[in-house]
């Protein structure tokens, strides 16, 4: 009992400590894994607790960005607030693909077609919208970049790691809580099989919307973060289907369904592939490209030696 | 009478696989509902478990009509069932298994874990309870069926199938369990069941049904000797 959080508590401690010996970009590349572990663990409740696997979880990043984004950019109003409006498109957005999914009887692969076909056409869809920019992006005002503005979410590095790595842990400790709880043992018998759930009294429909309600609500806070990070959104990007796929790797790779697993895959994938991109540069060879030749290498490898993930086997080597 | 179906009936493409049937099962007893393939028996069990509605008809459980509700609410109105071919949650442990089930009536996983070892203990599944359900053989992975309805703690028991696949020696054994629960809890029985062995030894109310229809229902000394029970069962008596 005690071991699960020895080694989490001493991650945890360096992680807060980090900003004091990295630089810059150091920093960077910790937000960005932890960016990645937050939006992995957000649709790890989906998939890994409740097995209803979402291909298109961009959409939520995207549909979160930019509704945070535009109230910014019209009326200058902050994230704090955009945040709640964000958060509630989001969750409309997961509760009506469930909804059509789970009432019709739609599951499986098609469930994750249904997924895709949602973040495909609102992708179309805000290409066209000439309010938040069109094709052409949506540019937020990039202002101080030295003071913490807090009510903006506007600020030096410093600030957004802070913020990602409290994300990231109030993310591990509400699943870890979930996982405990009635829900998370209900979520995982509906994984598991959901005819036998449903003959002990499990409401599945119910508990499906519940894991798609939390898990976009949970992804949308990674899209104002986003938004707000980098300033900068264009829906080829945020909605295509390689972010979606971007972001379910690391708990792929990581081990899906389990606590760890989206923490240590996003690690594995972004330091290891950024490393090698530095690596490579350093050694005078610019390979475009190398990153997903990477992704692709260490998926294979994972699929062919640990098919449930890293983690998992870690674990058992811990005896944790 | 804590259930009762009164001319239940349900067709497939036009194959009436019920057709009017009627029995009502007595509050406390061990019942069973016997038949030959392609009897209604599944049929049957699946109408009262909420799998399908009834074309026409009405099922009573404890007074209130529950004929189209879900399985979910089955269970919830007190009504447990166990799987014929089995189906245990395999990546969670035996007593994750059990404890899903608990959690119907527990809220907190402190009481709905306390709840799951004691019937683990009842059914001597406790030494196994942090196993991986996958690791089961077929005669605990039946028992873990029956656990996991029990923690739902049901007014009603359904069983199909449940001795199916096992050897004599393990039928007995189960069969053990049965009387076990229904003396020391009080727990109403519904067997849906082929081994006449089984049924023999614990049901003290059978039906039998044939071509969807229910034939003969008496105790099982009664049903031995019914002569339409002899004719399904074993053909037509031949002068020579």
């Amino acid at each position: 009992m005690k071991k699960e959080f020895i080694y989490p508590g001493i991650l945890g401690i360096l992680l807060v400590a980090l900003p004091a010996f990295a630089g810059n970009y150091a920093l960077s590349v910790a937000t960005l894994i932890l960016y990645f572990a937050y939006t992995g663990q957000a649709w790890n409740v989906m998939m890994g607790f409740a097995g209803q696997l979402s291909l298109g979880h961009a959409l939520y990043v995207g549909v979160g960005g930019y509704a945070a984004g535009a109230i910014f950019y019209h009326w200058g109003i902050g994230p704090w607030a955009g945040l709640w409006v964000a958060m509630a498109l989001c969750v409309a957005l997961g509760l009506l693909i469930g909804f059509l999914a789970f009432r019709f009887g739609i599951s499986g692969v098609y469930f994750a077609l249904l997924t895709i076909a949602f973040a495909e056409f609102t992708r179309i869809g805000f290409d066209h919208l000439d309010w938040i920019g069109g094709p052409g992006g949506m540019f937020l005002k990039v202002a101080q970049r030295d003071t913490w503005d807090l009510a903006n979410f506007r600020g030096p590095p410093l600030m957004y790691y802070y913020t990602i790595l409290f994300l990231t842990i109030s993310a591990l400790l509400l699943c870890f809580f979930l996982l405990k709880s009635k829900a998370g043992y209900y979520w995982q018998a509906i994984r598991e099989n959901e005819e036998a759930a449903q003959a002990l009294g499990i409401n599945t429909f119910r508990w499906k919307m519940l894991a798609v309600a939390l898990s976009s609500a949970m992804t949308s806070i990674s899209g104002v973060f986003y938004a707000f990070y980098y300033n900068n959104l264009f829906p080829e990007q945020v909605f295509s289907m390689n972010r979606s796929i971007e972001l379910i790797l690391g708990p792929v790779i990581g081990g899906v369904g389990t606590l760890f697993g989206p923490i240590l895959g996003a690690v594995v994938l972004t330091a290891l592939s950024d490393g090698l991109t530095e690596l490579l540069a350093a050694l005078g060879w610019e390979i475009p490209g190398i990153k997903q030749v990477f992704y692709g290498v260490v998926l294979l490898l994972v699929i062919m030696f640990l098919p449930n993930g890293i983690w998992p086997a870690i674990s058992r080597r811990l005896r944790l | 009478m804590i259930l009762e179906a009164r001319d239940i009936s349900k067709s497939f493409r036009g194959l009436k696989a019920v057709a009017n049937a009627s029995f009502e099962i007595p509050e406390g007893g061990i019942n069973a509902l016997i038949g030959p393939n392609g009897a209604g028996k599944t049929t049957i069990f699946n109408m009262v478990a909420g799998v399908f509605a009834p074309d026409a008809g009405k099922i009573i459980f404890q007074g209130k009509e529950i004929q189209g509700l879900r399985p979910d609410q089955i269970c919830a109105a007190g009504i447990g069932r166990t799987f014929q071919i089995v189906k245990p949650f395999a990546g969670l442990s035996v007593l994750e298994n059990v404890m899903v089930g608990a959690f119907l009536r527990e809220k907190h996983s402190s009481a709905a874990k306390d709840l799951s070892l004691q019937i683990l203990r009842k059914l001597k599944l406790d030494s196994k309870a942090g196993q991986p359900a996958s690791s089961l053989t077929l005669p605990d992975r039946k028992r873990l069926e029956v656990a996991r309805a029990l923690a739902t703690r049901p007014k009603l028991l359904l069983l199909d199938e449940v001795m199916a696949g096992l050897r004599p020696t393990e039928t007995d054994q189960m069969v053990e369990v049965f009387r076990d629960l229904n003396r020391s809890d009080g727990t109403t029985i519904l067997l849906i069941e082929h081994v006449m062995r089984a049924v023999m030894a614990l049901a003290q109310h059978i039906g039998v049904l044939h071509h969807g229809e229910v034939i003969a229902r008496g105790t099982p000394q009664e049903i031995v000797r019914h002569p339409a029970v002899l004719e399904c069962y074993l053909g037509e008596e031949t002068e020579v």
